[in-house]
């Protein structure tokens, strides 16, 4: 058969295309109810949280002395307010909103640390692979959470801050899981061939160990969000997160709990909304664990 | 086994003496200090404050005399609560955690197991599809949520149980904190304990067992339990990492004297050494768990040696 012939044209595309792996993981993942679902949840709150604001007549911070305590459904006020006239719904989307970004910034920091950290490791190997590791097994080991807490005491309450510390934390597991995957990349053949062909070490990393991280990144950044945004939550309300007047989940949650005598409605729902968006999360990593891991079930 | 041991308790120290460290410093780079919260001082009377707790030196010399202290065990005077040692502090106020921590981790231990295994045997059927939906939430719903929704309900609305408060320890004050503090741990439990039976339950030993015709009930508790919950030995340090960071909401919302109350009161108020007092102590707990861990894990696990 002669090359660009219309016969060969035809048998292309006959030709039955290959699956990579990405799509087969694709076709497992959407086969998965809980998975879905849980993306369609997601996806409605990404987008209730980005364009909520201006479908709710009211500004999250608005106060509005004769609307005070409104139950939910009263004098306009879809989810009611709280004690002082503010609209629950509205500052439940913003609240929303910032714990979201919290949860992506701060795990896009932890990714970046984490990968970085591992993959040098697990490539380098040797003494270098100990020393760093037996660092991340120190802070493995450190009562993390207070040290959260002292670095908020020191720095102040900024909110760049959060995602700094954060981030800084969630990054342990994720320095091991790609160290580990590392080790198992680096005899590969196409390593070798990259080695031979003259590049350095820094260059193979960044072009051909990182990309082949992928999967299990992806698992564990979509664990990561929630983690992430439950240290949030645990910060703001103990008072040293999100400082008002803005809102988070969790401060909105902080001052439910103070008010909910008075206005269960205003724990209620923002603890609904935390625990939807958790299980979201939850259920779209175990879908894609079953999904790009199916041995593994 | 005493090798291992002496190793690890030498890793140990390096760790502990990070952790001070970083404490330490961190604590003094923040702004504010203990002595100007409520009356203004004159400048006269707080400098002789500040050279009383021996303030006036340099802060690497204060660091130092630090570490000397501790090494002694003598963490200091607070500098909040006048005429009282930090050590005095802990000793009041560590029962409430301890129980609090202790009996929470029995509760989720036996019930997380129980419905671990329930689930396991009847993989894919409704029991275990109800019992890991439960895991599910509980991983789901975090402390500072299922605390104030449980204090709504059976406290302010059904009226059952007490909303706050220690009261000695009674168990109706108990109840509910010890509650919030399990649900997170069960629903880990149950999950690891589900994933190791099923595990456990295809291996050959166990057809060999049944192959003998030993009872079904005997080949579960006997054989496959204990290799199934191996895995729960090793999550015993970050179970304690948890119950710990949990008592800082539950004793603040159940406004319980324990110390995690303490440690975000005395962080906000700089004072610094009953701050640093508790740190050391979490920081030491949480080795020591894991240094048991690991040894139980030999001691179960004939496979595993020591190294």
């Amino acid at each position: 058969m002669i090359p660009g012939s219309p016969e060969r044209a035809a048998l292309l595309q006959n030709a039955v295309r290959g699956r990579s792996l990405w799509d087969d993981a694709a076709r497992r993942l959407l086969r998965n109810k809980a998975a879905v679902t849980g993306m369609v949840v997601l996806a409605v709150m990404v987008v209730l949280a980005v364009v909520g604001p201006w479908l709710v007549p009211y500004h999250y911070d608005t106060v509005t002395k004769t609307d005070v305590w409104m139950g939910p459904l009263q004098s306009g006020h879809l989810l009611g307010t709280d004690s002082l006239g503010r609209d629950l719904a509205a500052r439940l989307l913003a609240g929303l909103g910032v714990s979201l970004a919290i949860g992506v910034v701060a795990t896009s920091v932890s990714l970046v640390i984490g990968v970085l950290w591992g993959a040098v490791a697990g490539y380098l190997g040797g003494r270098i692979d100990e020393i760093m590791m037996r660092i991340v097994d120190t802070l493995y080991s450190l009562p993390f959470i207070f040290f959260v807490i002292l670095l908020m005491v020191t720095f102040g309450r900024n909110i760049f801050l959060i995602f700094l510390a954060i981030g800084a934390v969630e990054w342990l597991t994720m320095s091991r899981i790609v160290r580990g995957q590392t080790l198992s990349l680096k005899s590969k053949e196409f390593i070798e061939a990259a080695r031979a062909a003259g590049l350095s070490s820094g260059q193979i990393i960044i072009r051909h160990i990182v990309p082949n991280l992928l999967g299990p990144v992806v698992i564990y950044v979509t664990l990561t969000i929630p983690a992430v945004i439950i240290a949030e939550s645990f910060l703001s309300f103990l008072g040293l997160g999100v400082q008002p007047p803005m809102a988070s989940l969790g401060t909105l949650i902080a001052t439910g709990a103070q008010d909910m005598e008075m206005a269960p409605w205003l724990l209620v729902f923002p603890s609904l909304t935390m625990v939807v968006t958790l299980m979201a999360f939850n259920f779209i990593g175990d879908g894609l664990r079953d999904a790009l891991d199916p041995k593994d079930r | 086994m005493l090798r291992f041991l002496f190793r690890r308790l030498l890793v140990a120290i390096p760790t502990l003496l990070l952790v001070i460290t970083v404490a330490f410093f961190m604590m003094r780079a923040a702004p504010g200090s203990p002595f100007v919260n409520e009356r203004q001082l004159s400048p006269e009377v707080e400098k002789a404050v500040m050279a009383q707790f021996g303030m006036d030196r340099p802060l690497v010399e204060q660091y130092v005399n630090y570490l000397k202290g501790v090494a002694v065990g003598d963490f200091g005077p607070s500098l909040k609560y006048r005429d009282k040692t930090v050590l005095e502090i802990l000793q009041a106020n560590y029962k409430v955690s301890l129980t609090l921590g202790g009996l929470s981790m029995l509760l989720a231990a036996m019930i997380g197991m129980s419905l671990g295994v329930i689930a396991a045997l009847r993989q894919n059927r409704v029991a275990d599809y109800l019992t890991m939906g439960i895991a599910i939430l509980g991983v789901c719903i975090p402390t500072f949520v299922t605390a104030p929704l449980l204090v709504l309900v059976f406290a302010s609305k059904l009226g059952w149980l007490p909303t706050a408060g220690w009261n000695d320890g009674a168990l109706a004050n108990l109840i509910l904190p010890i509650t919030v503090l399990a649900l997170p741990q069960i629903a880990v439990i149950s999950r690891l304990t589900r994933a190791g039976m099923i595990e456990v339950l295809g291996s050959n030993y166990i057809r060999t067992a049944r192959a003998k015709g030993l009872p079904e009930s005997l080949i579960v508790r006997k054989h496959a339990l204990r290799a199934a919950i191996m895995p729960l030995v090793s999550y015993l340090g970050p179970a304690a990492a948890g119950l710990l960071t949990g008592s800082l909401v539950v004793e603040k919302i159940f406004n319980l004297p324990g110390l995690g109350k303490f440690f975000v009161n005395s962080a906000l108020q700089r004072d610094y050494t009953v701050v640093m007092g508790m740190v050391i102590v979490y920081a030491v707990l949480i080795l020591v768990l894991n240094l048991i861990a690991d040894m139980l894990y030999a001691a179960l696990d004939p496979r595993v040696r020591l190294s």
